[in-house]
């Protein structure tokens, strides 16, 4: 058995024994053997042979020596030689189902159905399917623990998944020894859910005692139960299989919209899962945001982009992508309840965004150059920023204060533990209570739980309620704590920022709202105005409106008066179609409401200084700038603190003419635009025509129209008449033979003025020879005596 | 042109029965209610003429005639100095009998009508100019002069004159009731009054077409109806199932546009739907500018578009950031598009500018309706305050303001410059309401049946139309209209052949739609923009700056001289080339002034006294 190699055909195989045989004889028998073997392979090549003979010596000097176990070398993958150099009785053949099944039918004792299932299965073709993923299989479960019908009998198998319900009961009954108890109690502190496989006596007597009619029940019932799971399970299968990508989009949305809903219950039912919740969502925000998913830059939302421009789909794709992103980089938004905050949030709804207030990037902080301004204003030292930032700052540390005391109370109820396991190793029967916070807790639930098995109709309702409450409590809880962490990263930048402005020596101003920032721009002006010492031109600017507040700065404005504005008493018109009394009535009551609502819409606005105030804008767009051009610290000394003097700046500030005046300088209330209309200057004349020497001569030269639409018919006529009438001259008919001939030439040339007096008889003479000719002639004739005529 | 005379005013029955003895014979009847009358006496007809005056000129006509025949006969023999001689004469009221022309030349034509064809101020050639300059100047003016000259007196021509409707002595016209003023003139002109009960689909917008023949009317729940008014011929009648915000004719009466719940749609006139246009969704508002072919739309999304009607193309669409537009009116005379908004402004827009052209603050509330005169001199504006205010819209100056108890929620203007307001259901018009002293009353009032949605004057004609909750009222207004039409721009008589005639020669009169400014004269004008603007718009039309200086780049040259240090020091010989050429000047100019100074500095030195040691001084 041991030279049983694989690598031998059939007929080999039938000649091993005789090998086996061989092994105890000698040489030539062996060699005989061999021929034998030979003949017997007939159909065989030669180099077999001496392969085989090879092996055979190979396997008689592997008799003496160690290496029995020596397999044999394989030199060429062939049908018949097994990879994993098993050996089997007709290789590379599958082992077929029927085959092993053929057995079945000839054992008589085997029964008939499970034949008929085995006769199923060989009928089967399909593979087994791939288990499904752990996720979907334990949402498989849930779903079937849904639907498990439940009975109101005590003792019915009733499947209730988080098993720590009766936990507590049992765990209280199990706790017999102190402990036990703090083990226990230690358990429920850290909230741990105890999987205690182990059924208490009561139960197991409950389930000895299952009569067979519950235990069919309950059979019955596992069995549907497992029967939907695999309904589900296909269910998931083929769902999973769907390629549809709007199918899974509309999945998607309705298991988040789904999850959302289940969410705000859990927040009400069970809030920690809540609380673990959020915090997923708050990491897998902070995943967001450090990787650059969803931001368009991976090499599908390049190839997208280049589609953008073309497919509306891919558009839409990639903004659905910056949405995704938009939503997962959200900050959870959190109802605060300090009172401070709201103020905050107020303030802040009509308020710029922050990054308004944010100093500009220093590039170089050890640079001074790059720190220093052409154009310094004084220091404003701000004090609100500062006091916020001190206040939350008290509030970061209280809230670090408190958290360490949380953590100084486990502690200390940590080495109370150890501390009592000491005593107890000292005496052992001591019962000492539980002093923690925590423990009275667990023993007053556990005190209501031995009420609730008392009366447990009348309170479950109050336990539920006190349990939202605890919840709300504890959401509200994380709310706050939440808020305060943001607080704590944002806050410290605040101090920064101030110490920059030490550094700096300047002030920030805190630019809240767009009215700020226009006074903020309108000082800057002025200032560089003053400086310039540039004779100021008056603007036209209008004074504050009433409603604006007092304590702002007073801006350079002229004083319009309303009636300049909107000038004319108005005249009143008397109607003297009085409208019937009814509708008079209707009107009067619907004018007055008119004129009420009127009122309440316009209370807020003025219409007027919003004009006025559209109006300087317009008239500040339209003013050049003045270039200052100074460089600090070229042609003097520089640095910090230092700022180019007063005659520099005003050499190197570039003064540009001031623009005509405004059109509507003299309307207060109209604003015309001083823009120039390009669409018109295209077709206009740009370069003066030859011999107008100025424009208004050319211009007073097109000012009549010359054509029908404005002009009676003889104007037309004699404006558009040609300056040179060309008229049609005589007809000069080419020279013919005959005018070459140099006697008729010479003959009409003595003749001359006699011509006249001929024609009459030339005319009778050659009427009936040639016509042509005479025709010729005669108009000839008639040419001279034009020329005559003239 | 006129080739259809329309009779203008009232027949002679319904005169003032002070007026004439005869008159009051015949008009005893209708006493009590004649209030029509004509302002002026009728026009002279040559058969009206006194006797005398005929024959005196049939006489002098024959004489004439006679003697040009003589003269004529004569002509062949007399030399053309005479001949011209002689016309000379005849002209200076000299007739070779020794008789005298009494009305020796060219008739003379009223100052008055001169002033109204002029066009610009004369130029005076002032003396020195060049010989060419001057020949195309006087010719110029010439010519100007003869078109003024030639159309004032064709003026002649428009015969016919306004109506206007004139009370007893104690008697407020504006109580005359319109049944009154029917049955007091003839019979086609008292059938232009009447109402049109159209109570089912709500509140009915108006508009005539051009020609003032047809009407189309739009109920705000989907009733659009065309009507040939005069004839009371239906054209078209159709319910869109859908809100009808406004309607328009286009350029003529064969199609109009109506502003539905969403979309723009322009229908024929036999109701067929020609076109959806999508492209001007939400549109509250329409103007039609018939020289330009522009149908301009304001829409709820604050979006003023413009579309060319002739070739269907969006022309301009312009996001006015003033919220929902629902209150719109053009200027007639530069086609300038007036919007009203609710902070009390009202813009000026062309389609070539992204802002208003003019922002104008108007009232103290939202602007309820404004109308822009024929002429585009005055601009009416009403607005929440309760205030009708008129302005000058030339300077932009206010000139009236009007407290009207309700407010006036729809406001036109006619072509004569009658205005009409709509109080609630009260339809007042005011006559002089622009021009002359502030009114206190009303010259006509009516009250219709329900809340006035919009009013319209029909062009050509006396009537007021009236579009309102219950229908349509069309009013007579005497004096409203524009009596004489030029047939050639818009003719309310003409035949199909002729309106398809006129349609090709406006569409090939088309004003393009880059002209449209507030001064519609710009066109004539010579622009004189600097060489560096004209540059700065041409480097944003075209994108690039084709002035621009190229940046210097070195030919590849061979065998290894394009290496990367020939190729540097290439470029460092054509560096700074500009920068370069300011240093050679500036230095130039400094060594030359120090050369100067140097000589001058030695002919100093020469010109004092020389002694022998002077050779030996430093010069400069």
């Amino acid at each position: 058995s041991l030279f049983f190699s694989p690598s031998r055909s059939k007929s080999s195989v039938e000649a091993a024994p005789a090998v086996m045989a061989a092994e105890d004889n000698d040489e030539e028998l062996s060699s005989l053997e061999d021929e034998n073997v030979i003949s017997a392979s007939e159909d065989e090549e030669g180099s077999e042979d001496e392969r085989k003979h090879t092996k055979l010596l190979e396997a008689i000097s592997s008799l003496g020596g160690r290496r029995r176990m020596k397999q044999t070398e394989r030199s060429e993958a062939s049908l018949q030689v097994s990879e994993f150099s098993v050996a089997a009785d007709g290789a590379g053949e599958k082992v077929e189902l029927s085959d092993l099944l053929g057995t079945m039918e000839k054992t008589p004792g085997a029964p008939n159905k499970t034949k008929k299932q085995l006769k199923n299965l060989q009928n089967r073709k399909d593979t087994l399917e791939l288990p499904l993923s752990k996720q979907e299989t334990e949402k498989v479960f849930i779903i079937i623990i849904i639907y498990v019908p439940t009975k109101p009998n005590n003792l019915s198998f009733q499947v209730i998944l988080p098993l720590f319900r009766e936990d507590e009961k049992r765990g209280e009954k199990l706790a017999r020894t102190p402990l036990e108890q703090e083990i226990f109690s230690l358990l429920h502190s850290n909230s741990q859910p105890i999987h205690d496989p182990v059924l208490t006596p009561v139960e197991e007597a409950s389930i000895k005692a299952m009569s067979l009619e519950e235990a069919k029940i309950r059979r019955a019932e596992l069995q549907k139960a497992r029967a939907l799971q695999s309904y589900y399970e296909a269910k998931a299968r083929r769902e999973s299989k769907i390629k549809s990508k709007l199918y899974h989009r509309v999945q998607k949305k309705a298991k988040r919209r789904d999850f959302l809903k289940q969410f705000e219950e859990m927040v009400k039912t069970d809030p920690d899962a809540a609380l673990e919740e959020l915090k997923r969502m708050e990491l897998s925000r902070m995943q967001e945001r450090m990787t650059l998913k969803h931001q368009n830059s991976g090499k599908w939302a390049k190839a997208k982009a280049i589609m953008a421009k073309y497919d509306h789909s891919a558009r839409k794709a990639m903004q659905e992508q910056l949405e995704i992103n938009k939503d997962l980089t959200q900050k959870l938004a959190v109802p605060s309840e300090d009172e401070d905050e709201e103020k905050n949030g107020d303030e802040e709804a009509g308020a710029l965004p922050d990054f308004v207030n944010d100093p500009e990037p220093i590039l170089d902080p050890v640079n001074p150059w790059m720190r220093g301004k052409l154009s310094k204003e004084e220091p404003e030292p701000e004090v609100e920023a500062s006091t916020e930032a001190r206040d939350e700052d008290l509030e970061v540390q209280q809230q670090q204060e408190e958290e360490e005391e949380e953590e100084n109370e486990e502690e200390k109820l940590l080495r109370e533990f150890e501390r009592k396991r000491k005593l107890r190793e000292d005496e052992d029967d001591d019962l000492v209570p539980v002093s923690a916070e925590d423990g009275s807790k667990i023993t007053d639930n556990n005190d209501e739980d031995k009420d609730d098995k008392v009366d447990e109709d009348d309170k479950d309702e109050e336990e539920e309620e006190e349990e939202e409450e605890e919840a709300e409590e504890v959401v509200s809880e994380f709310n706050s704590l939440f808020n305060r962490l943001m607080k704590s990263n944002t806050t410290p930048a605040v101090p920064d920022q101030n110490e920059g402005e030490e550094l700096l020596d300047e002030g920030l101003v805190r630019v809240q709202t767009m009215e700020d920032l226009e006074a903020l721009r309108k000082d800057r002006t002025n200032e560089a105005n003053q400086e310039a010492s540039v004779p100021a031109t008056d603007t036209p600017t209008a004074p504050e409106s009433a409603s604006e507040p007092p304590n702002k700065k007073k801006r350079r404005r002229k004083e319009i008066d309303l009636k300049k504005v909107l000038t004319k008493q108005a005249t009143v018109v008397k109607v003297p179609l009085a409208p019937t009394v009814l509708e008079e009535e209707e009107e009067e009551e619907v004018h007055t409401e008119q004129a009420a609502i009127i009122k309440e819409a316009f209370a807020g606005d003025d219409v007027i200084s919003d004009f006025l105030k559209d109006k300087r804008k317009q008239e500040e767009a339209g003013r050049p700038k003045v270039v200052d051009l100074t460089l600090p610290g070229w042609g003097e000394w520089g640095g910090l603190g230092l700022k180019p003097s007063k005659n520099k700046r005003r050499k190197f500030r570039k003064k540009v003419a001031p623009p005509p005046p405004r059109q509507d300088k003299k309307l207060p209330a109209v604003i015309i635009s001083e823009k120039r209309d390009a669409s018109v200057a295209a077709h206009q004349v740009s370069q003066l025509p030859f011999p107008f020497q100025n424009p208004t001569q050319f211009e007073s030269c097109v000012r009549t129209p010359i054509g029908q639409t404005w002009n009676t018919q003889t104007t037309v006529r004699k404006l558009t008449a040609p300056r040179v009438v060309t008229k049609m001259g005589a007809i000069i008919e080419p020279m013919s033979r005959e005018d070459l001939v140099p006697k008729q030439k010479s003959n009409e040339a003595k003749r001359g003025a006699a011509i006249l007096l001929e024609e009459k008889r030339e005319r009778g003479k050659k009427k009936g020879s040639g016509g042509k000719r005479a025709l010729q002639q005669k108009k000839k004739k008639m040419q001279k005596q034009k020329k005559t005529k003239e | 042109m006129l080739s259809g005379r329309r009779r203008k005013g009232y027949p002679a029955e319904v005169e003032k029965k002070t007026c004439t003895t005869k008159m009051a014979e015949s008009s005893e009847v209708a006493v009590e209610r004649k209030h029509v009358e004509n302002k002026k006496k009728a026009p002279k007809r040559y058969w009206e003429e006194t006797q005398n005056a005929t024959k005196k000129v049939e006489a002098e006509k024959s004489s004439d005639e006679s003697k040009q025949e003589n003269t004529d006969k004569e002509k062949g023999k007399l030399t053309h100095d005479e001949w011209r001689k002689k016309k000379k004469e005849r002209t200076h009221g000299k007739f070779i009998s020794g008789k005298t022309d009494p009305f020796p030349g060219d008739a003379p034509i009223p100052e008055e009508r001169m002033k109204k064809f002029q066009r610009g101020n004369k130029l005076e050639v002032p003396a020195g100019t060049r010989l060419k300059l001057r020949e195309t100047l006087t010719r110029s003016e010439a010519g100007s002069d003869l078109a003024q000259n030639q159309s004032a007196r064709y003026d002649l021509l428009l015969t016919e004159d306004a109506g206007f409707l004139e009370g007893e002595e104690d008697e407020d016209t504006c109580t005359i009731s319109q049944e009154d003023i029917a049955e007091a003139v003839d019979i086609t002109s008292g059938s232009k009054y009447f109402n049109l009960h159209l109570t089912q689909f709500g509140p009915y917008r108006l508009d005539y077409s051009r020609t003032g023949r047809h009407l189309l009317l739009g109920g705000r729940r989907g009733h659009v109806t065309c009507i040939e008014w005069q004839t009371k011929n239906l054209m078209c009648e159709i319910n869109v199932m859908e809100t009808v915000q406004d309607i328009k004719w286009l350029h003529s009466e064969a199609m109009f546009a109506v502003a539905q719940k969403k979309w723009l749609h322009i229908y024929d006139s036999s109701g067929v739907e020609l076109h959806c246009i999508k492209k001007f969704n939400d549109v509250l508002r329409m103007q039609f500018l018939p020289y330009h072919f522009l149908l301009a739309t304001a829409s709820a999304t604050g979006f003023l578009q413009y579309l060319d009607v002739s070739v269907g193309k969006e022309v301009a669409a312009i996001p006015t950031r003033c919220g929902r537009l629902d209150v719109m009116a053009q200027n007639p005379y530069n086609a300038v598009i007036h919007l009203g908004h609710p902070n009390g402004t009202v813009t000026l827009w062309s389609p070539n500018q992204k802002e208003p052209l003019v922002k104008m603050l108007c009232h103290r509330g939202g602007v309820r309706s404004l109308t822009v005169d024929k002429t585009g001199t005055y601009m009416v504006t009403s607005g929440l305050d309760r205030k009708l205010k008129v302005y000058d819209i030339r300077a932009f100056k206010p000139l009236h303001s009007f407290f009207l108890p309700a407010g006036a929620s729809c406001l036109s203007l006619s072509q004569r410059g009658l205005l009409s307001a709509a109080t609630g259901d009260i339809v007042q018009v005011y006559r002089d309401a622009c021009g002359g002293a502030p009114v206190t009353k009303p010259y006509m009032a009516h009250r219709v049946r329900g809340t006035v949605w919009g009013v319209g004057f029909c062009p050509f004609e006396d009537v007021l139309g009236v579009g309102h909750a219950e229908g349509f009222t069309s009013m007579i207004v005497p004096g409203s209209g524009e009596p004489n039409f030029d047939a050639l721009d818009m003719n309310p008589y003409r035949s199909t052949k002729q309106r398809q005639e006129w349609e090709v020669k406006a569409l090939l009169e088309k004003v393009q739609p880059e002209l449209i400014s507030l001064d519609p004269g710009m066109l004539g004008k010579v622009d004189n923009a600097t060489f560096e603007q004209k540059h700065k718009e041409r480097v944003e039309a075209v994108g690039y700056d084709p002035l621009a200086h190229k940046k210097f780049k070195p030919r590849m040259r061979k065998r290894g001289r394009s290496s990367a240090g020939s190729v540097e020091k290439r470029k460092n010989k054509v560096a700074h080339e500009d920068q370069r050429d300011v240093i050679r000047k500036t230095v130039g100019e400094r060594m030359e002034k120090e050369k100067k100074r140097k000589e001058s500095a030695k002919v100093q030195l020469k010109g004092g006294e020389l002694s022998v040691l002077d050779r030996f001084k430093k010069v400069g």
